[in-house]
């Protein structure tokens, strides 16, 4: 087991296991999310109950974070290490030919998700914790009732952030139209079930990201129109 | 027909290289794109111009000597073919033909097309047999039932003709279809499950060494491969080597 | 010198056992002490260096390509024969031994094809050991399949790929020694001379390819398992690098070449398509237990046919002529290659060739597609008589078979065979001849011994489908390693061979020589010129049916071609680097030496046998007609110019089987 991190069939793995993790805790988030559409008061409740909770604050939470981390961290790695594999470029190369644009791309699709979790940090991570371990107020009130929603609400509201979610998403969506089924591939299970694997994967992979927009304009057009 | 052809054209190891344009007229539509290159380089002779060097050997696809990175991709357009299947009827009168040495850090230039690929061999080295005696006092080839199944899949990964194509269309210039296929046919057999554990991870370590970039599952190498070398064979090398690593 | 072929005495099938058990060996201490060169790196010269360095020795190994798996064994398709009896229909040692035997027209000597056919199962054992998938049949057991010139199913085979998987099982059994640092692995290096120090071959000249370095080694043994020479007719079905250089130098050094003129033309080929063409591919012989050879019965379809004005799938049946099948009832498409190919030349030189050129004959699978369907349909219980299903279920059959065939064919003559029948035409395939070795596997030169197609030992005048696999593994893995033993036992106190001795240096500067020669003669036409004219001539003139007349003209046109050849050979570029044109140019200089020897060997021999047909000595019939004075191999002497060339003959002796005229009605 020593030193698997430092092969490449290793650190293809440890990709995989890192991307399937963020894959679930998309799903968890998009479940909470559409909760928002739906019903605000369970939505409050959910949200409240995540963000006091003691597992998810201080054991899942820090987990989440290093795998983020871990996940864009060895990206770059290997992005690095793969690019200098080739010193002397093709003069011509026809990449369509024989892989789809997502599969080549997964370095600039994952930076733009990067860059949009920066700004998703700044508008709701941040405050967050500021709000509760800084200022040390742990009740999610605000003028008597809940403060989830409303900041949700809130943060809709301007349409350049709507435009710059929703085109984070579908870098997400090409992102995930590629890494979910390979990340399988990468873990070695290519059998009889890839097929079934496959057409699961690209459904998830272009139904969570349309399902976070959906969100995004469902609560800008709400306040908007 | 009338092709025009850039070729890169580098005098040895050490020299910088560039791409140079020719033009070749009269070029049969029955001919192998390497006759095609036969032509020019007859004319270059005779013009006491030094021809262009290029590997190739067998000329029917199963040597695995010949390579170019043709209009972009390995072996040129076609699939499951090599350089010397592929024929000019594959290209149209006029057209323009890039043609670029396979290209990978692991797989240095000798000369214009020519390329040392035997960071291929040292992986073998490493683990790509299976440790029984050459004596022949063996046991019976029969004593061994093995299920026609696995015995045809480990026929498909043995296909594999090392020819670098894999490498060379990688966009990672990975080689993990090329040391799949081998992990694969022994994984396959229960003659190779002996050794199973060592010969994976040697093999990965050097394929490592060598300096081949890591696989990100883009498939294009499956395309590429004359052979037709599946995708599987990587995720079965992926399984061992979590398997071995687990245990060794 | 006479010839001694040093057999052993005794009753035939006893001899090996015998010889192993009286022969020396030396210690594994010892072993150390001796280094083996092995040029080559096909099945013959892989295995022998795997099986040596396993046994000790210190191996070098020496391949011109850029790694032994390239060596051109790997093209080899169909299958690799041994008398396993697996199938029980009646194999048996002396069997295999009878057929080969028997399909060399009696020209090879029965000792050696003994022990070819006693140790030929074990090569089986041996390659599944290593890994070889072998194809297999539902209960996983192995599976064989029938070649042409036998009455039995002997043949194993792993796709249509069998060389390939033969070789990746040698190279693989390498690759372990490789890793243990008992072979070192000399790739892109070619040998140029052979060095004879005291009477006995200790080492080699090379040169490296890549830098065009001359580099000298030396070893108490050397190994040339460096294959045939076919290319000498240019267009061949081997591959553009195979050549003669190796053998051919050893036979200037004092190693006789026995049966030059002795050539397999492979009856199942792509034909040739243009002048443009620089090789020929095969279609594994394989296909002809399926496929039926035919042209049409009349001229007026021939030209329609060549005309395009008919399809060969709408002529009908009773205008068909399947030649085999009519002249030889009893083998009919599977009669031995030589018969194949003359029986497909004599048609086509009658008028009746089906492509522009007229020299191509149909291989047509439409009976073998519904024979196959209907058995599927029957199996399946489904309709016997729905023509579009028997069509479908037929073509996955033979798919299955020969899928990988028709894919080639298909990219080549850009023709669907599963539609409409491939056309074939002879090419060169395969030399038995090469050079003359004794029962260890020797040649008249102490220590310097030959393998694989490299020798002319086993396969006398034709050899048969899947034996040439055999052959080369059979010497390398099983017979090399233990007579070599015998010779290296009186080396253990002999040390390392200086490359400094002044045979060394002799040899160097007669190789260094010959290459400042071609790079300074700055003449007008390229390497490849001369070669195909050398071709030319030799296709013309010594090829499959040869006589006195064109034979003694082709001498003279060999040997002006030669003195041309040096005169206005241009070979560009320096001879220190990469420079394929010079490498070629060597090679096609020894080329146009065993040409002349060639036709000379065939003008000599006055009879019919095998692969080598006067058209002077035919039965009334059209066969061949063998001579009982030709009954010898001849092994000729170097001695100076090829029609120099001194002749010494080997009796060969037949105590173990009749010498019948070979018929296959």
């Amino acid at each position: 087991m020593s030193g698997i991190l430092s092969s490449s069939i290793g650190r293809k793995f440890a990709m995989a296991i890192s991307a399937f993790f963020l894959i679930v805790f998309l799903l968890q988030h998009f479940v909470i999310n559409i909760l928002s559409v739906f019903n605000p008061t369970v939505f409050n409740q959910v949200s409240h109950f995540m963000g006091t909770f003691w597992l998810v604050q201080y054991i899942l939470q820090p987990i989440l974070i290093l795998g983020v981390i871990f996940h864009f961290v060895m990206g770059f790695v290997l992005e690095i290490k793969n690019n200098k594999s080739r010193e002397i470029k093709y003069v011509k190369n026809y990449g369509n030919a024989n892989s789809s644009w997502m599969s080549r791309n997964m370095i600039w699709s994952g930076l733009v998700i990067l860059s949009f979790m920066i700004l998703h940090f700044i508008d709701f991570w941040i405050p967050e914790i500021n709000t509760k371990y800084i200022v040390g107020d742990m009740s999610g009130m605000h003028n008597g009732e809940f403060r989830y929603y409303t900041e949700l609400v809130e943060k809709f509201h301007n349409p350049l952030r709507v435009g710059a979610y929703c085109l984070a998403f579908v870098f997400l969506a090409l992102h995930l139209l590629h890494g979910f089924n390979s990340a399988f591939q990468s873990i070695g299970a290519n059998n009889k079930y890839t097929k079934g694997i496959n057409s699961f994967s690209k459904l998830y992979a272009i139904g969570i990201p349309l399902g976070f927009i959906f969100i995004a304009l469902f609560h800008h057009l709400k306040q908007t129109l | 027909m009338n092709l025009t052809l850039k070729i890169w054209r580098q005098k040895n190891a050490n020299d910088k290289g560039k791409m140079v344009d020719y033009q070749v007229s009269d070029i049969s539509p029955d001919m192998s794109f390497l006759e095609m290159l036969d032509v020019l380089n007859n004319e270059l002779i005779e013009k006491g111009d030094s021809p262009v060097a290029f590997d190739h050997d067998c000329r029917e696809g199963i040597c695995g000597m010949c390579s170019l990175y043709i209009n972009g991709e390995a072996h040129g357009p076609g699939r499951k073919i090599t350089t010397c299947q592929l024929h000019m009827r594959m290209f149209k009168d006029d057209d323009t033909i890039y043609i670029e040495p396979f290209r990978a850090k692991a797989f240095p230039v000798i000369k214009d097309l020519v390329i040392d690929r035997s960071a291929f061999d040292r992986v073998q080295y490493a683990g790509g047999f299976i440790s029984v005696n050459t004596s022949g006092n063996t046991q019976d080839a029969n004593s061994i039932p093995i299920s026609k199944h696995a015995a045809d899949e480990a026929m498909d990964a043995a296909t594999c003709i090392g020819c670098g194509a894999c490498v060379a269309t990688c966009k990672n210039s990975s080689a993990m279809l090329f040391v799949g296929a081998k992990v694969s046919q022994y994984a396959l057999l229960p003659q190779g499950k002996v050794e199973a554990t060592d010969r994976v991870l040697n093999m990965i370590h050097q394929m490592d060494a060598e300096g081949f970039g890591n696989c990100t599952n883009t498939g294009a190498c499956e395309i590429e491969c004359p052979k037709g070398i599946s995708l599987e064979n990587i995720a079965r090398m992926n399984r061992e080597y979590l398997k071995a690593s687990l245990k060794g | 010198m006479a010839l001694d072929s040093k057999i052993p005495q005794g009753p035939l099938a006893d001899k090996w056992t015998k010889h192993k058990n009286d022969i020396n060996l030396v210690n594994p201490a010892n072993k150390r002490l001796i280094d083996v060169i092995i040029v080559g790196t096909g099945l013959a010269g892989g295995s022998a260096a795997a099986t040596l360095a396993e046994l000790g020795y210190n191996v070098k190994a020496f391949c011109f390509q850029d790694s032994p798996r390239r060596a051109h064994s790997i093209a080899a398709q169909g299958g690799i024969n041994a008398a396993k009896n697996y199938q029980g229909d009646g194999d048996s040692t002396y069997r295999l031994f009878y057929d080969t035997v028997k399909g060399g027209d009696y020209r090879s000597r029965e000792a050696n094809v003994y022990r070819l056919a006693e140790v030929s199962s074990n090569i089986i054992d041996q390659c599944v050991a290593q890994g070889v998938p072998f194809a297999r049949d539902y209960g996983g057991l192995l599976d064989n399949r029938s070649f042409g010139g036998v009455l039995v199913s002997r043949t194993f085979y792993a796709k249509g790929q069998t060389g390939q998987q033969l070789l990746l099982g040698a190279y693989s059994a390498m690759n372990r020694q490789i890793g243990r640092g008992k072979i070192k692995m000399y790739n892109r290096h070619e040998m140029l001379d052979v060095v004879i120090v005291d009477g006995k071959a200790r080492g080699i000249i090379a040169r490296n390819l890549v830098t065009g370095e001359i580099e000298r080694h030396s070893a108490h043994a050397v190994v040339l398992g460096t294959g045939g020479y076919g290319n000498v007719f240019f267009l061949s079905t081997n591959a553009m690098g195979s050549n003669v250089t190796a053998a051919w130098k050893a036979h200037k050094r004092g190693a006789y070449f026995a049966n030059p003129c002795y050539t397999q033309i492979h009856p199942t080929c792509i034909p040739v398509s243009g002048d443009h063409q620089s090789k020929l591919t095969l279609m594994s012989e394989s296909l002809r237990n399926d496929g039926r050879i035919w042209v049409p019965k009349h001229k007026k379809d021939v030209e329609a046919i060549r005309s395009g004005n008919l399809k060969p799938t709408q002529l009908a049946e009773e205008d068909r002529d399947y030649y085999l099948e009519r002249r030889y009832p009893a083998f009919g498409n599977l009669v031995p290659r030589d018969v194949a190919s003359r029986a497909a030349k004599e048609r086509c030189d009658e008028g009746y060739g089906v492509n522009a050129t007229g020299e191509a004959v149909y291989l047509d699978f439409a009976a073998a597609i519904l024979r196959y369907g209907k058995e599927q349909a029957h199996v399946k219980g489904l309709n016997e008589d729905d023509e579009t299903l028997i069509n479908k279920l037929g073509k996955d059959v033979v798919k299955a078979k020969y899928g990988n065939l028709f894919q080639m064919y298909e990219k080549i003559a850009d023709e669907n065979p599963y539609e409409t029948p491939m056309m074939i035409y002879p090419a060169v395939h395969y030399t038995m001849g090469g050079v003359w070795v004794d029962y260890n596997l020797q040649t008249t030169i102490p220590g310097l011994y030959a393998i694989g197609e490299a020798n002319f030992s086993d396969h006398g005048a034709n050899r048969l489908g899947a034996s040439a696999l055999m052959q080369g593994l059979a010497d390398g893995y099983f017979v090399l390693p233990y007579t070599i033993g015998d010779y290296l036992s009186h080396d253990i106190r002999t040390g390392t061979i200086s490359t400094d001795l002044p045979e060394f240096e002799e040899a160097e500067k007669k190789v260094t020589e010959s290459i400042a020669h071609f790079i300074n003669n700055k003449g007008s036409k390229s390497v490849d010129y001369f070669h195909r004219r050398l071709g030319k001539i030799m296709w013309d003139k010594c090829g499959m049916s040869r006589n006195e007349k064109d034979l003694k003209v082709a001498i003279e046109e060999i040997s002006a071609l030669r003195k041309e050849f040096y005169k206005e050979v241009l070979v560009p570029g320096t001879a220190d680097e990469f420079n394929e044109q010079l490498a070629k140019a060597g090679r096609v200089a020894d080329f146009l030496e065993l040409g002349e020897l060639f036709a000379k060997d065939a003008l000599l021999r006055e009879e019919s046998a095998g692969g080598h047909f006067r058209e002077e000595y035919q039965t009334p019939e059209g066969e061949a007609m063998r001579r009982k004075e030709f009954q010898f191999v001849s092994a000729w002497e170097y001695k100076g110019e090829p029609k120099d060339a001194v002749l010494h003959e080997e009796v060969l002796e037949y105590n173990n089987i009749e010498v019948k005229e070979r018929s296959y009605k």
